[in-house]
């Protein structure tokens, strides 16, 4: 089955389940032979592999969770979309410059209420990856997004945003075109938003390229995702001149949903399924579903001016010194 | 541990002071100044006289924030002078963030890498900001965010423009996430300064990247910047580094950033009070 062969390919920590997954695969083709029926000792193997995942899972360096949260089956923006919305449509193009395929959006609904969503989009394949950028986003992207924005404030409609980005993508145009304009406007634009605005950090939130979608009333994170200033590779190449000490820099930076939450960064964790999002993408939605939908409800009373209060005071108090 | 010092230490060590002597260009007793980018020698007090500006080659020298200050106002009265950064998350590299702090304080004379405060432009008041690269790179994290932010709301009070100077390595990684806060938290005051249409010009000065360059330094009702200063999101060695080609010359320097629409104007410094106090005047009448 195409769906089991998906789950076989294994984070690198997982390699521990390699052996029990051998195993698995020959109870079955001694099951499928017809010749015994092993079908209570294939349960008890996929039980055991699920156990030891879940043990595996339950303790997690920070450093593994990178892993998670870039691991390519990960389930991307629009995998999401899909499970989460109905009638998606997607609206391109920043009527600027061009449409950046890294940052996607447009109109749907939530449980029968009307929303806009947009968020950035990763691939599942290297291929898939090429034309996405790698979820990097453009000033295109950026300013796609703020046009989405503006259309949900126009029509008084919630804005959904799912943020899974390395980081803006730092290249020649990407500068012409003003990388750093796209990201400080929106960054403005979106405290004054006068509708309803949730953000859920579902795989990376890279830095300024994740924080440039990502200013919502609410900011949820799945239990999985991180968010950082810089990328623990480029911390450790800069503080420690050595990438290789990615691992470190991982810890040190906290960066974990659990760091985000006690920082007062992050409002809600979003539980994963056991060994992660991509191992049960639908529940995973699903959770992520409930999620937004619990937070987005209380905002839903709250007029322009309230709603612009309650992002300036998120955002004003942000910040730990010395008086 | 001097007693173990090496060889290759002391010459580390040697290189080290070569190199703070290089950024603190108003020791006293230093007479001639070579001008990094053509080499001439300039004497030190008609360096002071011409602003930090190579006479020969236009180079502007880095100025402290002391220095900015001193050059462009009439009075300035500092605010919020006792914030200071707190190593919140225990944060060690090579070495401990509260280490590094300390450090900088000594070293710059500084407590954070901004100054804020009020000033008199030639008699125009303003709420004045001068962050200062001199404290670990001009990097931002809580206090340079939070000191921007009370910068602002004192100025949205008592109605006066505000003028920021930056210059900036980006965000401070050893406050990690909360430094990307303060990119949310400065943007966020900016926007309620623009409510209430009070204006707000962002002078960029060599270099102003990052976290900074992609916050409140873009968000100007006018973007200055001073000839040749490196202003940028990424830096150029990470697109080198991504793309693996050349890249133009003069890219991200002001002029190619005023080329390219992102700038109002590149203005030498010493026409910088000049078109400052005009902006004000505008911005006044």
């Amino acid at each position: 089955m195409a769906e089991k062969k998906v789950n076989r390919q294994l984070l690198e920590f997982e390699k521990p389940l390699i052996e029990l997954y051998d195993k698995l695969e020959k109870l079955k083709t001694m099951s499928e032979s017809g010749k015994f029926d092993m079908t209570e000792e294939v349960k008890l193997m996929e039980k055991r592999i699920d156990a030891v995942r879940q043990q595996i899972f339950s303790n997690l360096s920070p450093s593994q969770i990178v892993q998670v949260a870039r691991f390519i089956q990960r389930p991307t923006t629009l995998d999401y979309f899909g499970m989460i919305f109905d009638d998606f449509v997607e609206l391109h193009g920043d009527r600027n410059f061009g449409d950046d395929p890294a940052i996607v959006g447009g109109i749907a609904t939530l449980d029968g209420r009307s929303v806009v969503v947009m968020g950035h989009q990763k691939g599942h394949s290297t291929k898939e990856n090429l034309t996405r950028n790698f979820g990097t986003a453009h000033p295109e992207g950026y300013r796609k997004a703020l046009r989405l924005m503006r259309l949900a404030e126009r029509y008084n409609k919630p804005v959904i945003s799912l943020i899974d980005t390395p980081g803006a993508y730092p290249g020649v145009g990407a500068e012409e075109r003003g990388q750093a304009e796209a990201i400080a406007k929106n960054l403005r634009e979106m405290t004054e938003l006068t509708v309803p605005f949730v953000a859920a950090i579902t795989g990376e939130g890279g830095s300024g390229g994740a924080l440039g979608i990502a200013m919502g009333n609410r900011v949820l994170m799945m239990e999985f995702a991180i968010y950082s200033v810089i990328s623990p590779e480029g911390c450790a190449s800069i503080l420690f001149r050595d990438a290789k000490r990615a691992n470190e820099a991982a810890v040190a930076m906290k960066i974990t949903a659990k760091d985000m939450l006690e920082l007062g960064v992050s409002d809600e964790i979003i539980k994963e399924p056991p060994g992660g999002a991509h191992q049960d993408p639908k529940l995973a939605a699903k959770n992520l579903k409930s999620a937004i939908i619990k937070n987005l409800n209380p905002l839903l009373s709250l007029s322009a001016r309230e709603l612009i209060a309650d992002r300036y005071n998120k955002y004003r108090k942000m910040g730990i010194f010395n008086e | 541990m001097a007693s173990t010092l090496s060889i290759h230490d002391w010459f580390n060590r040697k290189q080290q002071q070569k190199e703070i002597a290089r950024e603190r260009l108003d020791i006293p007793g230093n007479v001639w100044v070579k001008c990094f980018k053509c080499g001439q020698a300039i004497y030190a007090k008609d360096l002071e006289e011409n602003l930090k500006v190579c006479p020969k080659c236009q180079y502007h020298f880095k100025l402290t924030s002391a220095e900015r200050i001193r050059q462009l106002t009439d009075s300035f009265l500092e605010i919020n002078p006792a914030l200071t950064s707190k190593n919140f998350l225990n944060f060690t590299d090579s070495k401990s963030y509260t280490a590094r702090i300390e450090d900088s304080i000594l070293k710059s004379g500084l407590k954070d890498a901004i100054v804020t405060g009020h000033a008199r432009i030639n008699g125009f008041d303003a709420a004045l900001g001068v962050m200062d690269f001199s404290f670990m790179g001009g990097s931002m994290g809580s206090v340079v965010g939070e000191k921007i932010a009370r910068l602002i709301e004192e100025a949205i009070e008592k109605k006066s423009p505000v003028i920021i100077f930056s210059t900036s390595g980006g965000a401070r990684m050893q406050e990690s996430i909360m430094s990307l806060m303060q990119m949310a938290k400065t943007s966020a005051v900016l926007g309620r300064l623009r409510e209430t249409g009070i204006p707000y010009i962002s002078v960029l000065t060599d270099p102003t990247t990052g976290g900074v360059s992609a916050s409140f330094a873009m968000l100007g009702d006018v973007n200055l910047a001073e000839p040749n200063a490196l202003i940028c999101f990424a830096g150029p060695r990470v697109i080198e580094q991504t793309i693996r080609q050349k890249l133009p010359p003069g890219f991200q320097r002001s002029e190619y950033l005023l080329a390219h629409g992102m700038l109002d104007a590149v203005v030498d410094r010493r026409e910088l009070k000049e078109a400052l106090t005009k902006l004000l005047k505008f911005f006044k009448n």
